[in-house]
């Protein structure tokens, strides 16, 4: 096939095999000059591995990409850096020690003389800064940036480095929602600058905003390339999981029961006041806000993980004191975090090691484990869950992130929990993963388990809760039933 | 094959030097130079056994060779003959590696500073007492029956070979079937999720340090009883040696992985170089060269087949 003169890359017949899975199997893809193109696809269909060969972090079996008209055979990140293929990761890798402007010529510091010269870069590091429009200095520490500030120096360091294609990777997956009008508006103005953008996202809103074309790729496969204006959003899904969801949110029927759980006055100095509201059994309460408005701390203080400054937890009536997770556990309470990496699972461990992790001790007698059992609690509540895997003794840390998250929401099952705090529960899963999340947590309330569920996504708000609180800055400004809600009552309240 | 072999890294390494060696020097597979191998290896397994629960935390334990001084010259003072019942000082000797374990353990859960500069302290603050308890001076003429703990044999095996069989069979028993063993590595592999999941994770943390100073204690009886002498000096660098056996045996100084089988190949492996060294009359000199280079080999190799996966 004769290469476009009009792309800047081409991919043609991109297949690579791990221990003889085919994780790409004759992937083509192509990229215009000042284009966006999302790359879509469940968990697992092949994007990351796709990426990390574009990077040069791993060769294809097989294929050719062709950059600017010429077959690109290197396998070093450096090399395709230094011609022009930069990635903006999902987890930030700048070092948070050094300065903004250290950070963006980190590994590039002798093109300003051999000796490092701070001066030079902190001024070509600030051109930069300024070009892109963020207010940054480019003499502070990283380590004091949000978020989407060390983002917006990813970015940067992509622009210092000539980047002609720079690859996102959920770039927006961390960003409040200011932030991500903010990072647009930059992807807008590198598309006009004529730098092409590979996007990846789950966030649907994302997409339709900013990309010009859109492929999807599914178990590996090339499915299909087409413009973004002429491909709604029921078909997008459809073309991703390989069959239709009308319905993104299941119907939820459970029974109503007793008050099981409440709070009063809540507060600990600094990050919420006066938090009061109850949960009966069966009911999902959503909690909504913006990010920094408390919900995670409200979540890590009822959980036992952060002190509570006064307030009172209520459950079943009796007063309770939690101190530690393993107060909140004994007392019914479950915590899936937000962040699963480092609240959620040990990598590795397997399955079943982390599944069993919070009951431990009642597969045991007198010290020792009683394996058996816990092979078959395990076992069952992998079918359960659907969780894909060789068998439970695989590691976690080799998992897709929809199936770590099941792994994560096993083990709270596993405590027999009356009360389950989700935070975040479908960031960072594809869409197939979110249905059926959201199935469980029906299962959950049909079991009669109380449900808080802290997420930033409206619709899912929406779509899952009974009732739904609203904090901003530390205060809870709403308490809006499922019929009055709306995605515009919600931010009303959230800004307040 | 391949894939089998490396899975073995260490394992298959020890057997092909054991091969090597054998075709060398005729000495070396017989059954009196393995008994004087594994006698001789006794302490160092104890010792690394301890720092295997600790390291797998992702913890360090620096302390190991003054806790061994602390804890010898404790049993010796006790141990001078018809003064008490040889059961007296080798219970003050595990009591006391106990205490200083705990010791560590309170410090490093309680102050969060880190372990390496904890143990460090205790290195020296140990080293120290035992200086102090013996009046800086070795602790002779001690029991028949106290030496018997290192000299003597049951039905021709060597009494260190027991203990070391015994303590081996305790220490991989509980890291591999008990609640514990389950927790030691969850909080190594990722100690915020481990909290999170309801483990007490500074209870752990006593419970490795505290384990890591009884063994010490226990070495530290041992050697005494093997020297028949209380020295205030002994146990210097052992600790190294100790974390050395653990990391050549696959346990990774980042914690969550490791396991008591890979440790005892790596004590094997040591004191088999060691002996193989000297029955081809290598200079003590050149030894130590030999032993770094095994260590930073093994660490390389692990490393590799970590990236293989």
């Amino acid at each position: 096939m004769p290469s476009n003169p009009q792309n800047i890359l081409q991919v043609q017949n991109l297949s690579k095999s791990f221990l003889g899975v085919k994780a790409l199997d004759n992937i083509q893809f192509d990229l215009r000059k000042g284009e966006v193109h999302a790359l879509m696809g469940e968990n697992g269909a092949g994007k990351s591995t796709f990426m990390k060969i574009l990077m040069g972090l791993l060769k294809p079996d097989s294929g050719e990409i062709i950059f600017e008209g010429e077959i690109l055979k290197s396998n070093s990140v450096h090399e395709n850096l230094r011609k022009g293929i930069s990635m903006i990761h999902q987890e930030i890798l700048v070092v948070p020690e050094l300065t903004v402007a250290q950070n963006i010529f980190l590994g590039r510091e002798t093109n300003y003389r051999s000796w490092l010269n701070d001066k030079a870069i902190n001024q070509k590091a600030q051109e930069i800064l300024d070009l892109i429009g963020v207010k940054i200095n480019a003499q502070t520490k990283i380590k004091n940036l949000s978020i989407a500030e060390k983002q917006m120096v990813e970015i940067s360091k992509a622009i210092s480095n000539n980047a002609k294609v720079i690859i996102m990777d959920e770039p927006t997956s961390a960003l409040t929602d200011n932030e991500v009008t903010m990072l647009l508006k930059i992807i807008k103005d590198l598309k006009a600058k004529g730098v092409a953008i590979i996007y990846i996202s789950h966030k649907m809103d994302e997409i339709y905003e900013i990309t010009d074309r859109i492929t999807v790729l599914r178990d590996g496969q090339y499915i299909a390339t087409k413009n973004t204006n002429e491909l709604d959003k029921n078909a997008l899904i459809a073309l991703m999981v390989g069959r239709e969801i009308n319905d993104l949110f299941p119907v939820n029927n459970s029974k109503k029961g007793e008050r099981i759980f409440s709070v009063e006055n809540l507060s600990t100095k600094g990050k919420f006041e006066n938090i009061n509201f109850e949960i009966k059994a069966g009911e999902v309460l959503g909690i909504a806000g913006l990010m920094g408005a408390g919900r995670t701390e409200i979540a890590r203080a009822i959980f036992g993980l952060d002190k509570y400054d006064s307030g009172e937890i209520i459950l079943k009536g009796n007063k309770v004191e939690i101190k530690s997770p393993e107060d909140a556990i004994r007392n019914g309470i479950g915590y899936v975090s937000e962040d699963r990496k480092a609240l959620g699972f040990i990598p590795a461990l397997s399955i079943k090691d982390n599944i069993s992790l919070s009951s431990l001790a009642n597969f045991s007698k007198a010290w020792f484990v009683n394996s058996s059992h816990e092979h078959e609690a395990a076992t069952q509540l992998s079918k359960d869950l659907k969780i894909k895997s060789t068998s439970i003794n695989q590691k976690v840390m080799t998992l897709s992130g929809g199936n770590q998250q099941k792994v994560v929401i096993g083990k709270v099952l596993l405590t027999s929990p009356t009360l389950v705090i989700l935070d975040e529960p479908t960031r960072g899963i594809d869409i197939g993963a979110k249905f059926e999340i959201y199935k469980l947590i029906n299962q959950l309330t049909d079991k009669g388990i109380a449900v808080i569920m802290i997420s930033s996504e409206l619709p899912e708000i929406l779509g899952m809760s009974d009732r739904i609180m609203v904090l901003s800055k530390g205060k809870q400004t709403a308490l809006l039933s499922k019929h009055e809600a709306t995605q515009e009552k919600i931010m009303q309240y959230a800004v307040n | 094959m391949l894939n089998r072999l490396r899975q073995y890294g260490i394992f298959v390494v020890f057997i092909i030097i054991c091969l090597i060696l054998s075709f060398i020097s005729p000495q070396f597979l017989t059954v009196s130079n393995w008994t004087i191998i594994i006698t001789q290896a006794s302490i160092n397994a104890l010792l690394a056994f301890g720092v295997t629960f600790v390291i797998i935390t992702g913890g360090i334990d620096l302390s190991l060779g003054s806790m061994v001084a602390v804890t010898g010259v404790t049993a010796a003072m006790l141990a001078h003959p018809d003064t008490f019942p040889v059961a007296l000082p080798i219970f003050a000797g595990l009591l006391a590696g106990l205490l200083m374990g705990v010791f560590n353990g309170f410090i490093i859960t309680k102050s969060k500073i880190a372990p390496f500069i904890v143990t460090l302290g205790t290195m020296t603050i140990g080293r120290g007492l035992a200086l102090i308890l013996s009046k800086g001076r070795p602790i002779s003429n001690l029991s028949d029956s106290f030496n018997f703990i290192g000299g003597g044999e049951v039905l021709g095996i060597p009494f260190p070979i027991i203990v070391l069989i015994i303590i081996f069979t305790i220490c991989s028993i509980t890291l591999k079937k008990t609640l514990l063993g389950r927790y030691i590595y969850a909080v190594g592999g990722n100690e915020q999720a481990a909290r999170a999941s309801g483990i007490n994770v500074n209870q752990v943390k006593m419970a490795v340090y505290s384990i890591s100073g009884l063994l010490a204690g226990l070495a530290g009886v041992l050697l005494t009883s093997r020297i028949t002498t209380g020295q205030p000096n002994a146990g210097a660098g052992f600790e190294l040696d100790a974390i050395a056996a653990a990391v050549i045996g696959g346990t990774s100084t980042s914690g969550g992985t490791g396991t008591m089988t890979g440790t005892l190949v790596g004590v094997l492996l040591i004191g088999v170089i060691n002996n193989g060294l000297d029955l081809l009359n290598v200079t003590s000199y050149y030894q130590q060269v030999v032993m770094g280079i095994i260590i930073i080999g093994a660490v390389v190799l692990d490393s590799w087949n970590q990236k293989k996966d």
